[in-house]
């Protein structure tokens, strides 16, 4: 019996041993492309890809290159403006979406959500064609195509719900009722009562909508159309080594871009990260 | 012997429990598949069923309508009957007045509108345009000047608009005169119309979800339903760079561009062979792309969830925290490190394992390899977040599930293939086809890895060349931004894209059991 409860033991360290080193390797695997992008970025000697990793010679040309020689500064400036708008008007479209999908029974509801299921099958880039269309009448692409992307990513955010309408389907039904009982009406629910209750989905969907636009590139691509000053920083950086030639001169300055970009981000990621996990977890699965 | 041969069963036929139980697992698996594949005529007979009674039932609502609205003409008092020829009249003479003068302002704005420029627009939607710009000498000036004259797209866009306004009229129309009744009726019955106060007052109560869908809505309409309507309309015409509207009109073609998607022998174009072939990888990444993350995933998420392992905040601290880097510069660093003159070739180089340049690995030149890498890296993509997923689902399996298996000394594999997959399959299973779509729709790790390369001389099509690893949609992107701009291309292109996506859902709506209740969840 001793004997057996031993080996029981044994077989449990080694087993947790090899998930140990699992964990290890997973752990390196996904880090080592990061530090591979910081020690390239503080690479002075060459601007080229070289088959070495460690730089000869130190040093943060790539950074002053970048905010001297090219629009990097205009493209951050860009996509903040773009990031800030978008995460104020997408938390309004979204969080009335939801609440009213998840809280209200109305007529039309069902249909309502099998319009914007249906809707949601169509490859959104193709709206895009005549969005551009309009949009250039209107002196809104190229230089000027920042109001327009806003415009293109919030306008139909509803359409994103899913998430915060299963958080707000986990806040049990009983603390309306308690409230109308007591004579509120449903916008002091809404106001009141969910709200205060749905803040880490709330601080879910300013997070993700403000991280979105750094990350997108089809449609700022195609509203900027080659015009640096209207570019956000994907486009401006993918640009800055589209070509092969531009590749040679640009690709360490490239990856002190993408340094920069990623800082603030991971930052203000960690912070909220506990919400962000929440609302993942808590809202993800449930349709 | 003589037993075997009678009991012989065929998989085709209905089964019942008892015979289905002596099945083994191979047989069982293919018994299923069988019927699943049987009760696909029946679901699409269903479906036309349903798109019948649709429309049969769309007929017979309008034509109730119209004998309602005829009913109520006939005995409704003066203020009704005025108010089927000046629209909020009896709103107006019943105290709702901001109500009669909306009613009223719309019916004039419509009328006005019509008479001015719909009317026109109407004409020239039909042709799309008939005479093009052209460049007239001017005695004046001593030059040619552009004379504008018709612009298809134009003709497109506000023809399309004019007939949405017309059918929001007739609406309006029908719903002033239904309000109409209703005022008579409350009136007959000794209450009070609602005034304009309480109208206010109820959009935040009982009328709540009209406030909060109001902006929504316009949004979903002017950016996503109308683009849309207007898109697929373009998929019957010609437009494209050549034909871009005012130097050049386009028109009407009717269904020669669904032809030529089809058609294996029309001329040289190439694009039904490079359909087939873009569609049967995009379907084919999906698959794989959606899978690997789900499965690889929850392995990480076990792992770190496993008994006995210390620091989980750490492991899953530095998966997340990958994740919040932007996605463009991990995708366009990695494409560039694996590149034939990037870090991982030049390294190889460097410490002696390959001896000149001609050892370099080709990774994104070489069809095969391309599509598998992509797939490897959209693996260090997704598994973070995919982790966080099921994390949080794994800890919600009742623990006692897993002791009782113990108990009956059940191994590990026996654990997670009857108690963790069946659960996870069921809560995460609208999440999968959400997450299949997304893929199937996947620009960004696409583009940014590969543009959609290597070429592919047998995808080189009239529309432009295509690649080895280009989904649907960077294809529909490539159209639309390269130098022939075949929008028509791009439009059909996007509605079978449509068409794919829709078909795959239903299917998996009638397969899947927790898609169907909502409520459930709740």
């Amino acid at each position: 019996m001793e004997k057996k409860h031993m080996g029981l033991k044994a077989k449990n360290r080694l087993s947790n041993g090899l998930v140990y080193f699992i964990l290890i390797v997973i752990s390196c695997i996904w880090l080592i492309p990061f530090v591979c992008l910081v020690l390239e970025s503080l690479r002075c000697e060459c601007t080229y890809q070289v088959g070495y990793l460690i730089p000869k010679q130190w040093g943060l040309d790539n950074y002053i290159n970048l905010f001297t020689k090219t629009d990097f500064p205009v493209w951050f400036k860009n996509t903040f403006i773009v990031g800030l708008a978008t995460a104020a008007i997408q938390t309004i479209m979204v969080l009335s979406m939801s609440y009213v999908l998840s809280r209200l029974r109305f007529r039309g509801r069902r249909f309502l959500m099998n319009a914007m299921l249906v809707l949601g099958m169509f490859p959104g880039f193709l709206s895009l064609i005549l969005i551009y269309k309009v949009f250039s009448w209107l002196g809104m692409t190229g230089a000027n195509s920042i109001p327009g992307l806003i415009l293109v990513y919030t306008a139909s955010s509803a359409m994103g719900y899913y998430v915060s309408k299963g958080y707000f389907d986990t806040i049990p039904r009983s603390l309306d009722e308690a409230a109308r009982v007591d004579g509120a009406n449903r916008f002091q629910v809404f106001y009141k009562v969910i709200m205060p209750l749905a803040k880490p989905i709330v601080i879910y969907t300013i997070l993700t909508a403000f991280m979105a636009p750094w990350g997108d590139f089809m449609t700022a691509k195609y509203l900027a159309h080659n015009t640096s000053m209207g570019m956000n920083v994907a486009v401006g950086l993918q640009n800055l080594i589209a070509k092969p030639e531009s590749m040679a001169a640009n690709y360490t300055m490239f990856c002190a871009g993408g340094v920069i970009v990623a800082i603030p981000i991971t930052i203000l990621f960690m912070c909220l990260q506990k919400y962000y996990v929440e609302g993942v977890t808590g809202g993800a699965v449930k349709g | 012997m003589s037993t075997k041969a009678e009991k012989q069963i065929s998989l085709f036929d209905n089964l019942s429990d008892l015979d289905f139980l002596r099945l083994n697992k191979f047989q069982a698996f293919l018994y299923k598949l069988i019927h699943i594949i049987k009760a696909i005529p029946g679901w699409l007979l269903n479906l036309l069923k349903a798109i019948g009674n649709i429309i049969r039932n769309f007929f017979i609502a309008v034509k109730n309508d119209i004998v309602d609205i005829f009913n109520i003409f006939k005995n409704g008092d003066y203020k009704t009957k005025t108010s089927f020829l000046v629209m909020g009249f009896g709103h107006l003479t019943r105290g709702q007045i901001v109500k009669g003068i909306l009613f009223l302002v719309f019916e004039v704005v419509f009328i006005g509108y019509m008479f001015i420029c719909g009317g026109y627009w109407l004409g020239k939607l039909i042709t799309l345009g008939d005479t093009a710009t052209v460049s007239v000498y001017d005695p004046v000036l001593d030059t040619y000047v552009l004379q504008a004259n018709d612009d298809s797209f134009k003709c497109l866009l506000y023809g399309v608009l004019t007939v949405i306004f017309i059918i929001a009229f007739i609406y309006t129309y029908r719903l002033n005169i239904k309000q109409n009744k209703t005022m008579e009726n409350i009136i007959k019955s000794g209450k009070k119309i609602k005034s304009g106060k309480d109208d206010l007052k109820s959009l935040l109560d009982d009328e709540f979800h009209k406030t909060l869908l109001a902006l929504p809505i316009v949004g979903i309409s002017a950016f996503t339903i109308f683009p849309i309507i207007f898109m697929i309309l373009v998929a019957f015409t010609n437009y494209d760079g050549a034909h871009d509207g005012y130097s050049n009109l386009f028109s009407w073609v009717g269904l020669t561009n669904f032809n030529s998607l089809f058609n294996l022998n029309l001329g040289n174009d190439n694009l039904s062979v490079a359909f087939g072939e873009i569609l049967s990888w995009t379907l084919m990444w999906a698959v794989f792309a959606t899978f690997t993350n789900y499965f690889l995933g929850m392995f990480v998420a076990m792992l770190i969830n496993k008994k006995g392992i210390k620091f989980k905040k750490l492991w899953r601290g530095i998966l997340v925290l990958t994740s919040a880097v932007p996605q463009f510069i991990s995708l366009l660093y990695i494409s560039k490190i694996f590149s034939t003159s990037g870090l991982i070739n030049g390294f190889l180089l460097n410490n002696g394992v390959f001896t000149s340049t001609g050892d370099f690995i080709r990774f994104w030149e070489d069809g095969t390899l391309a599509r598998v890498m992509v797939i490897i890296i959209n693996i260090w993509i997704g598994i973070p977040y995919l982790m966080l997923i099921t994390t949080g689902i794994l800890m919600n399996i009742p623990a006692d599930l897993y002791e009782s298996a113990n108990i009956d000394g059940a191994n590990a594999w026996q654990q997670f293939s009857r108690i963790t997959l069946p659960y996870m399959l069921f809560v995460t299973g609208p999440y999968l086809l959400t997450s299949f779509i997304g893929n199937i729709n996947n620009f960004n790790v696409i583009y940014l890895l590969t543009a959609g390369g290597p070429d592919n001389p047998l995808l080189l099509t009239s529309g432009g060349a295509a690649g080895d690893t280009d989904l649907l949609i960077t294809w529909l992107f490539k159209i639309t931004t390269g130098a022939e701009s075949k929008y028509y291309l791009a439009s059909v292109i996007g509605i079978m894209i449509f068409v794919v996506v829709a078909v795959l859902s239903l299917i998996v709506y009638n397969v899947i059991p927790s898609t169907r209740n909502e409520e459930d969840y709740q």
